[in-house]
């Protein structure tokens, strides 16, 4: 059987278009508005040492945030900003999805652009820009007839490494809501789908790879000063442009957009709702690999129209309550909370992602290790590993309180190889999610939380204030709410893991409905 | 009219580095309508700063300077040097132009349109004696030195000025190059009635192609007038540097007997 007839290349290949066109689409628009403010900046700065020396000064400091971070810090300055011109002016806009990637990547592109123009113009010989003053050029003149055309190659080396480096980067805009081949790597990285983490980043390298060509050429166009070789490179930027202009006009948009988190289940459960979306006649997209906290914020702008979450996370995180409650009267609390922000909680699905703290079970029997109480004498001997957000999630905090935790080191880990590590003795607990299939898989144990130290975790799915009204979108995801139980997510999630050609979210989700089927 | 004043320099001054360096210190000098005037002086002597101070590449501190009576801090300064032919040290040819382009560079900064420059630029390459199919479309870096200088000649007189600057025109030429530049161009000089300014280091040059030669050192005009009258200049500066040609031509005159070669 050949490698190719692998179910997840047709899923890989399917998302192509998509993917790759918002790719481009992003990637140009940050270049351009890249460009559009370093040129002119690096223009005036050229003959100012200060700015000069300030300007690439910041340009530098930019370029050591990790891309990932520079991403994310621009989704919660745009949401004030955005709450700033809705009380000012009475507009506001989406804080989500491309402007963030945008101006983010714009931001990230301006160093090498602004350091080679800089070098470039004041490479040229002082005798050339006498001539062109003493032949009666303006200073405006001799700047376009004279300095850029001869900075211009310089200039094009530092706009071949800047395209390179946003293309690059633009695979972390996933997180923050813009699409991106970075979609095939969260999906690939989050369902052990190593096919598609390998695809996307062959596209975005190849891409990047093209787009240099492409420029290139036009440099090797402006340093031979043949202007064929320029406009064949120039037409090929344009033609890659127009390509991916060509499906986003063609497709139809999708009236709902439903969210996912960055991991399996959240995937599954997101086709899951697109999938009954579309049984119930209603076009519906998703919109995955997105971060906690952006994904709660995005649903109250109306960026997306429904995903599903859990309520201890929305209690703790984005209500910010310190005090946990019986599950019941929690989760009653929180659809009224949630309803003052228009954001209706349709119910619950039917079992309960919590955090819990999970060791192997022989190793635990062994130790006499039941509940978290018992292990607190053991833990100060002990490594722990979590996801990259446990420790810094209030939980953490509440459980070290409750029962006087005290690990010998934490680790932060990929989510999907803290089983495994915890299973082999890499560390010696970890902190899981009861909904996880490896739980079984791995032959783990959870630990029994007696203090309620961990808030009820439910899975709840929740519609974005704009679709309160909205009885299609509502009758639609009504079969799901009690339909889920913890051992068929638990399956589902394990099959996800499967990185087999039924592992891809879709399959699953396909899969849980027929297997929930009352 | 042939004797009438066309650039004035009067008790002009000019200092760098905060009044440190005093490059031109009080210099008055008259050029006539139609004259060749050569300025000679080493290095640091302050004559390419008076050339640069009569067209506003630099301003002057102090002192005036007038062309065609006209005070040139009146003037634009931009349109100053359209209507001032200027020949640059080793050529100053823009490298990403043609030769074409380069010449005709000033006549399209006025507006005028393509068929005119295209044609004045192949009289111009007439005018200097260079070929018009073959150097029209080159660039300068497929140009010998000799062959820049001369586009570098033609480009200055693109706008038909009626004055030339000159900063060391020939000074990287080879000698053979440079005698027969310099001849071409003092025809030039003669047929289009130009008035001329030209930086030099070289007194030789100066006698052979000027008709006055004013001699700088340390900012400060020392001599000027005809050779013969430099001649008679009590001044030690100036006779050291008329001795220089002088010794030579007796010695050449000596080692190459009239009638042979």
């Amino acid at each position: 059987m050949s490698v190719f007839s692998d179910p997840r290349w047709h899923e890989a290949w399917n998302h192509l278009g998509d993917y790759l066109g918002s790719h481009v689409r992003v990637s140009v628009t940050a270049l351009a508005l890249g460009l559009a403010v370093s040129l002119p900046l690096a223009i005036i700065a050229r003959n100012r040492p200060v700015m000069r020396t300030l300007l690439l000064g910041v340009a530098s400091i930019v370029q050591t945030v990790p891309g990932l971070a520079l991403l994310a810090l621009f989704y919660p300055l745009l949401l004030a900003a955005a709450s700033l011109t809705v009380s000012w002016f009475g507009f506001g806009f989406s804080a989500f999805g491309f402007l963030p990637a945008v101006l983010a990547l714009a931001l990230y592109s301006m160093l090498p652009v602004l350091r080679n123009t800089i070098t470039g113009l004041r490479g040229i010989e002082p005798q050339v820009l006498e001539a062109a003053q003493g032949v009666g050029m303006t200073p405006a003149q001799s700047l376009a007839m004279v300095e850029v055309p001869l900075a211009l190659p310089v200039m094009m080396a530092g706009i071949r490494t800047a395209a390179v480096w946003v293309i690059g980067t633009a695979t972390l805009s996933t997180p923050i809501g813009q699409t991106s081949l970075g979609n095939y790597i969260f999906a690939g990285l989050q369902t052990q789908n190593w096919v598609l983490v390998l695809f996307g980043c062959a596209a975005a390298a190849l891409l990047a790879l093209a787009v240099d060509q492409l420029l290139a050429l036009i440099e090797a166009g402006l340093r031979s000063r043949r202007s064929l070789r320029t406009a064949l490179g120039g037409a090929g930027i344009v033609a890659l442009v127009v390509a991916t202009l060509i499906p986003s006009i063609g497709r139809t948009s999708s009236t709902y957009v439903v969210g996912a988190k960055t991991f399996a289940e959240q995937y599954v459960l997101s086709s899951l709702i697109a999938e009954r979306l579309a049984a119930a006649g209603l076009t519906a997209t998703t919109r995955e690999g997105l971060g906690s906290n952006v994904i709660f914020e995005a649903l109250v702008n109306g960026d997306i129209d429904a995903y599903v979450d859990y309520s201890g996370t929305l209690w703790t995180n984005q209500l910010h309550h310190s005090e946990i409650k019986p599950r019941r009267q929690l989760l009653d609390e929180l659809k009224a909370e949630l309803a003052r922000q228009n954001v209706t909680l349709l119910g619950e699905l039917g079992f309960e992602n919590a955090y819990a703290l999970v060791m192997p079970k022989t190793r635990a029997d062994a130790l006499g290790i039941r509940t978290i109480a018992d292990l607190a004498g053991r833990a100060p001997s002990m490594s722990i590993a979590a996801d990259y957000e446990f420790f810094s999630r209030p939980e953490w905090a509440r459980l070290r309180a409750a029962y006087g935790l005290n690990f010998r080191t934490q680790r932060q880990m990929q989510p999907d190889f803290m089983y495994a590590a915890v299973a082999s003795g890499e560390v010696d607990v970890i902190a899981g999610y009861t909904s996880d299939g490896l739980i079984a898989k791995y032959g783990l144990v959870v630990l029994e939380d007696s203090k309620a130290a961990i808030p009820p975790y439910d899975a709840i799915l929740l519609m974005a204030p704009k679709r309160a009204e909205d009885s299609a979108l509502r009758d639609a995801l009504q079969p799901l709410i009690g339909r889920i139980d913890i051992a068929a997510m638990r399956e589902a999630n394990l099959r996800a893991a499967g990185g087999d050609g039924n592992a891809s979210p879709d399959a699953v989700a396909r899969w849980l409905w027929d297997k929930t089927k009352k | 009219m042939q004797n009438t004043v066309q650039i004035a320099f009067a008790h002009v001054a000019k200092s760098f580095d905060g009044g440190r360096v005093k490059a031109v210190d009080d210099v008055s000098l008259q050029v006539a309508r139609g004259e060749f005037l050569a300025i000679v002086g080493s290095s640091g002597s302050g004559k390419t700063t008076l050339l640069r101070l009569a067209n506003r590449l630099i301003e002057a501190d102090s002192g005036q300077i007038t062309i065609d009576g006209e005070d040139v801090r009146a003037a634009d300064p931009v349109g100053l040097r359209r209507r001032i032919g200027t020949v640059f040290q080793s050529g100053g040819l823009f490298p990403h132009m043609s030769v074409a382009a380069n010449i005709g560079i000033t006549p399209k900064l006025k507006g005028e349109n393509g068929a005119d420059i295209a044609a004045r630029v192949d009289e111009l390459l007439d005018l200097v004696r260079l070929d018009r199919k073959q150097f029209r479309d080159r660039f300068p870096h497929e140009l010998s030195g000799g062959q820049r200088q001369r586009v570098g000649v033609a480009r200055a007189l693109a706008a038909n000025p009626k004055i030339v600057l000159m900063d060391e025109p020939f000074g990287a030429l080879d000698p053979l190059t440079r005698d027969a530049l310099g001849d071409d161009y003092r025809a030039l000089h003669a047929r289009l009635g130009l008035t001329t300014v030209m930086i030099t280091h070289d007194m030789t040059e100066a006698i052979l192609l000027a008709d006055r030669i004013a001699v700088m050192r340390s900012g400060k005009l020392l001599a000027q007038g005809t050779a013969s009258q430099l001649a008679q200049s009590g001044d030690a500066y100036v006779s050291e540097l008329l001795s220089t040609p002088r010794r030579q031509a007796e010695r050449l005159n000596a080692l190459l007997p009239r009638g042979a070669a």
